[in-house]
C-alpha cells in the first residue's frame, strides 16, 4: 500500500492544484479520487517516470466542506427550538411530569404472572382491597406479564404497636395472589415523604451545580460570551428532553435525572469542538467576519459533530431496545437528549454567541 | 518511550488487568461463594437482589418510653410499700403520681429515694407529685436511642441468613441496613421492626370490655388465626391499665416444643430482678390471669396457678416455626428503644436480578459490536486499532471497580455501555483531523502527529464537561446513581489513556516499518 516516494519523505506536501474550492479539500462519496493529487508531469528525457501518487480514498459520508450558512437560519432554528420548549412547558403544565416515587414518595410494587392476566380485573381487585389510591401499569408481554403497581404515599411501615398486622405491599400481594396463582412480587420499593423531598432538593442542587461548573469552565477556556452560548444551548437541550419525558408520561426517577444530566454534560462536547474551531479560525484569520468564520468552523467541523454523536446515539440505541424496563426511561431521555444536543451545537450555541457579538462588540484596544 | 518499550508497557498493563480480574471470573463462576473472594466487583443489591432499608428512628419516642418504664416502677413501688395511690400515668414529658388523701410523698424509703435521685422533682398538682427526666437527659436518650437501635437490630438481623449485611448509622436518626441476597422480605421487615415491646398485664375478669374504665383499664386484643394465617377475629381482654412487669428484664428467649401438643413456644428467662417481680406478681395474683402482652398484642393470658420463683416463663400462643423462632430472637436482642419508621426502601428479589444482568450484559456486547462494526466500516484499520483501545477500556473499568471493591450496578452497567459510544469519540475527532491533514496533502506520518496533537485538547475539553456532570452525579446520588457516575467516571477516564495512547501505539507499531509511507487505513 506504501510506496517509495522520495519527494514526500517526511514533510509537509505543498498545496497541489484544487479544484476551484476555497479552503480544504473536502469529503468525498466513496469510491472517487479525492484531492492531494500531484499534477502529472512530463518526464524529463531520460528519467525514469515515477508512479503517480495513489489518492487518498476515504470512506466519507459527511462532507467537511460544504458552504451552508448557518447563521443565516439562526432566526428559524430559534423559533424552532423555542416552539418545542413552548410545547413542552404547555404539556408540562397542563399533565405535569410524571413523578416517580422517587420524588413524589410512595411504594412501587412490581409483580409478575406467570397465566394471562387482565388488568381490569387486578384493577378491581386492588381497588376493593382498600389501599388507597394506586396506578397499574402493565409491562411486556401477555403470559409472563409484568405489572407495576404505584400506590400514593401510606403511613410508615415498620411493623407498628397495635397497627396493622400486615403491611401495604403485603396486603397488595396478597389480594392478587388469591386470583393470580402464579404471581411472585419481583421489586418493592417505599420513599417517604421526607426522603421524597430531600431527594427532589438533591436532584436541583445537582442540576445547578453542573451547569454551573460547565459555566464556569467554557469562561475560563474560551470567553463569557462562548459561555452563555453552551449554556443556554444546554439549558434548551434539557427542557426539551422534560418536555419529551412530559409528553410521554415516562416516569421522572433519579435514573433519568442521570440521563438529563449526562445529556447536559455531554451536549456540551460537541459545542466546545464547534467553538475550538472556531477560535483556531480566528487565529488563522483574525481580519475574517465573525459570521464567516463561524459558518466556516461549524462546516469543517460538521463530520466531526455528527459521527460523535452517531457512536453514543448507536449505543443508546442498543440499550433502549435490548436494556430492558427498568433503564427505558434513562435510554429514552439520552436518545432524545444526544440528538437535540448535536441539533443545539450546531444550529443554537453558535448563533447565541454571534448574536452576543454583534450585541456587545468587544471594546477596540 | 521508544516503540519496544511502550510495547512492553501496554502488555504489562493489559496482563496486570487481567490479572485483575481473576478475582471476579472465580467469584461468579457457577457454584462459587462470591462472598470469599476480596477484590472483586461487587454487585449491586439490584443486580444479585436484596433490600436495602433506611430507618429512620423516632427518638422523640424514646424518651417517652423510658418515662413509661419509670411510671410501671413507681406504681410497683407504690404498691409494695402499700401507700395509697389514686393514679400514676405519664403526661406529656412527667410521670404524674397522685396520691390518697392523707399520703405523704414516702421519700424517706427506698425505692423511692433512689428514684429521686435519679430522676427530678417535678411541680405536681393536688396531693401528689411529678417525676420528671434530669436536665439534657432527654436529649441524651435521643441521642443514644439511635445507637441502641442500631445494635438492637444488629443482633436481629445475624439470625436472618444473610452472608454479608450492612449496617451504619447514618446522620443522627438514621440507620442504613443493607442485605445481599435476601430472600424473604417480610421476614426480614419483621424481624428488624418489631418493638418487641414485651408487657405482662393482669387480666380483670369481672369486668366486660364494654364497661371497661380508661382509668383503671385497657383492653387488648388478641388475634386469632385460622389454618392459612389469616386473621378470622380478635378477642378482647380486659386488662389492668398499666402493666406488672416490662420485658426489658428478660434476660434470654428460646424456641421449644411443646411436649403436649407438638406446638412451638418460647420460654423466657428473666434476670434476677425480673426474677423477683416476677416471683411478687404471681405470689400477689394467684388464680387470677397473666396477660402476657407483646407489641400491644396479647399472645395468650395463663391462669396464674402458683407462685413461680424460678424466673422463666412460657409464652405460647399460635406460632408457626418461624413466628416462634422470630419471636425468640427479637426478645433476645432486646427491644428497640423507639419506633422505625422506612424512609425508604429498595428491595429486588433475585429473579429481577437476575434478568436485569442478563439485559444488561446483552446491552454492553451489542452495544460493543455495534460500535466496533461503524468504527471498521467507516475507518478501516484504523478503526480496528481504535476497538482493540476500546476492548482495554473496558476491561480498565471493570479492574477499577474490581480495585476499589466498588459496586457494579444496573446504571452502573449502562455507564459502561455510555462509555463505549463515548470513547470512541476521541478516536472520530483524531481520525477525522488526520483526515483533514492528510486531504491538505500533509505526509502520513506528519498527519499522524498532527492529529493526535492538535485533537488532544478538544479531547480533553470535550470529555471534561461530560465529567462534571458525573462528579456532580457522584457528590448527590444515591446507591445505583452513585454506580452509573463512577462508571461513567472510571470509563471516560480511562478512554483519555486508552483512546490516545493505546491507539496511538498501534498506529505506530503498524506503520514503523514502513520506510516511506503514502496512505493510511483510515
Amino acid at each position: 500500500m506504501s510506496e517509495d516516494r522520495s519527494k514526500d519523505r517526511g514533510k509537509d506536501r505543498a498545496e497541489p492544484a484544487r479544484r476551484g474550492r476555497k479552503g480544504r479539500g473536502g469529503g468525498q462519496l466513496p469510491g472517487s479520487a479525492s484531492g492531494a493529487e500531484a499534477p502529472p508531469q512530463a518526464a524529463p528525457a531520460g528519467a525514469t517516470v515515477t508512479a503517480l501518487p495513489r489518492p487518498h480514498r476515504f470512506f466519507q459520508l459527511i462532507p467537511n466542506d460544504l458552504s451552508f450558512d448557518y447563521l443565516r437560519w439562526r432566526w428559524i432554528a430559534i423559533a424552532g427550538s423555542w416552539t418545542l420548549i413552548g410545547l413542552g412547558l404547555i404539556v408540562m403544565a397542563f399533565k405535569g411530569l410524571n413523578y416517580g416515587i422517587d420524588f413524589s414518595g410512595g411504594t412501587l410494587i412490581q409483580v409478575q404472572v406467570s397465566e394471562a392476566a387482565d388488568i381490569g380485573k387486578m384493577r378491581d381487585l386492588l381497588n376493593r382491597a382498600g389501599v388507597g389510591s394506586f396506578s397499574l401499569q402493565a409491562l411486556g408481554e401477555a403470559g409472563h406479564q409484568d405489572f407495576l403497581v404505584t400506590l400514593g404515599h401510606v403511613a410508615p411501615e415498620a411493623a407498628k404497636r397495635g397497627g396493622a398486622s400486615e403491611s401495604v405491599p403485603q396486603k397488595v400481594e396478597r389480594t392478587l395472589k388469591e386470583s393470580f396463582s402464579t404471581l411472585t412480587v419481583r421489586r418493592v420499593e417505599t420513599v417517604g415523604p421526607k426522603v421524597g423531598e430531600e431527594l427532589k432538593g438533591v436532584a436541583v442542587n445537582a442540576v445547578l451545580v453542573s451547569l454551573g461548573a460547565i459555566l464556569i469552565y467554557i469562561w475560563l477556556r474560551f470567553q463569557w460570551r462562548y459561555s452563555i452560548g453552551a449554556i443556554v444551548a444546554t439549558i434548551h437541550d434539557v427542557l426539551i428532553v422534560l418536555a419529551a419525558l412530559a409528553f410521554t408520561q415516562r416516569e421522572m426517577t433519579l435514573t433519568v435525572l442521570a440521563a438529563i444530566l449526562t445529556v447536559a454534560g455531554y451536549s456540551v462536547n460537541d459545542t466546545v469542538v464547534v467553538f475550538d474551531r472556531i477560535r483556531e479560525n480566528q487565529r488563522r484569520n483574525p481580519k475574517g467576519e465573525l459570521g464567516q468564520v463561524m459558518n466556516e468552523a461549524i462546516n469543517q467541523t460538521l463530520s466531526r459533530t455528527i459521527l460523535t454523536s452517531t457512536t453514543v446515539f448507536l449505543v443508546v440505541i442498543v440499550m433502549f431496545v435490548f436494556g430492558g424496563q427498568i433503564i427505558n426511561d434513562f435510554a429514552f431521555s439520552m436518545l432524545i437528549g444526544v440528538v437535540i444536543g448535536t441539533y443545539s451545537s450546531i444550529f443554537s450555541a453558535s448563533p447565541i454567541v454571534y448574536m452576543l457579538y454583534r450585541r456587545f462588540p468587544p471594546r477596540l484596544k | 518511550m521508544g516503540l519496544q518499550a511502550k510495547g512492553i508497557f501496554l502488555l504489562a498493563v493489559l496482563g496486570a488487568a487481567l490479572w485483575g480480574l481473576w478475582p471476579t471470573v472465580q467469584a461468579y463462576r457457577p457454584g462459587a461463594d462470591p462472598a470469599q473472594v476480596k477484590y472483586k466487583v461487587n454487585l449491586g443489591l439490584d443486580l444479585q437482589g436484596g433490600m436495602f432499608l433506611d430507618l429512620a428512628v423516632d427518638s422523640a419516642a424514646a424518651a417517652d418510653r423510658v418515662l413509661d418504664r419509670l411510671a410501671v416502677e413507681l406504681e410497683n413501688a407504690l404498691l409494695d410499700s402499700h401507700v395509697d395511690y389514686v393514679s400514676v400515668e405519664r403526661r406529656g414529658p412527667v410521670v404524674e403520681v397522685v396520691l390518697g388523701a392523707r399520703e405523704k410523698p414516702p421519700w424517706e424509703d427506698q425505692p423511692f429515694k433512689r428514684i429521686l435521685a435519679q430522676y427530678r422533682l417535678a411541680p405536681g398538682d393536688r396531693n401528689g407529685f411529678a417525676i420528671r427526666l434530669p436536665e439534657g437527659e432527654a436529649d441524651t436518650i435521643k441521642k443514644r436511642a439511635a445507637d441502641q437501635a442500631l445494635e438492637v437490630i444488629r443482633n436481629r438481623i445475624d439470625s436472618l441468613g444473610v452472608s454479608e449485611p450492612q449496617l451504619q448509622k447514618q446522620g443522627a436518626n438514621n440507620i442504613i441496613v443493607q442485605l445481599p441476597g435476601l430472600k424473604n422480605r417480610e421476614a426480614a421487615l419483621a424481624a428488624i421492626g418489631t418493638q418487641a415491646v414485651l408487657e405482662f398485664f393482669i387480666v380483670e375478669d369481672g369486668v366486660s370490655p364494654s364497661l371497661a374504665d380508661p382509668s383503671k383499664h385497657s383492653v387488648k386484643y388478641e388475634e386469632v388465626r385460622d389454618a392459612s394465617n389469616k386473621v378470622v377475629r380478635r378477642d378482647p381482654f380486659v386488662l389492668g391499665r398499666t402493666p406488672v412487669l416490662s420485658g426489658e428484664t428478660v434476660r434470654d428467649a428460646r424456641v421449644a416444643i411443646s411436649n403436649s401438643n407438638g406446638r412451638p413456644y418460647v420460654a423466657i428467662s428473666f434476670d434476677s430482678m425480673g426474677a423477683a417481680a416476677f416471683e411478687r406478681i404471681t405470689t400477689r395474683y394467684r388464680l387470677r390471669r397473666l396477660a402476657i402482652v407483646l407489641d400491644d398484642k396479647v399472645q395468650s393470658a395463663p391462669v396464674i396457678r402458683e407462685p413461680i420463683t424460678g424466673g422463666e416463663a412460657t409464652i405460647t400462643g399460635q406460632f408457626t416455626m418461624q413466628e416462634a423462632t422470630n419471636l425468640a430472637v427479637v426478645l433476645r436482642s432486646g427491644s428497640l428503644p423507639a419506633p422505625l419508621n422506612i424512609a425508604e426502601e429498595r428491595s429486588v428479589g433475585a429473579t429481577l436480578g437476575e434478568d436485569s444482568i442478563r439485559q444488561g450484559l446483552i446491552s454492553l456486547a451489542l452495544g460493543f459490536a455495534a460500535v466496533v462494526v461503524f468504527m471498521l466500516v467507516y475507518y478501516r484499520l484504523s478503526g480496528g486499532f481504535a476497538s482493540l483501545a476500546l476492548l482495554l477500556n473496558v476491561v480498565l473499568v471493570l479492574v477499577a471497580l474490581a480495585g476499589f471493591q466498588a459496586t457494579l450496578t444496573l446504571p452502573g452497567i449502562a455507564g459502561i455501555v455510555l462509555t463505549l459510544g463515548m470513547a470512541v469519540d476521541a478516536n472520530v475527532l483524531i481520525f477525522e483531523r488526520i483526515r483533514e491533514e492528510l486531504l491538505r496533502g500533509t505526509a502520513p506520518r506528519t498527519a499522524i502527529d498532527e492529529g493526535f496533537r492538535k485533537a488532544f485538547w478538544t479531547i480533553f475539553d470535550s470529555n471534561l464537561t461530560t465529567l462534571f456532570a458525573a462528579f456532580a452525579l457522584l457528590a448527590f446520588g444515591t446507591g445505583p446513581i452513585k454506580g452509573f457516575a463512577i462508571t461513567l467516571t472510571i470509563g471516560i477516564v480511562a478512554s483519555m489513556f486508552t483512546a490516545i495512547y493505546v491507539t496511538r501505539f498501534f498506529f505506530d507499531l503498524f506503520y514503523a516499518r514502513r520506510p516511506r509511507l503514502v496512505s493510511l487505513s483510515i
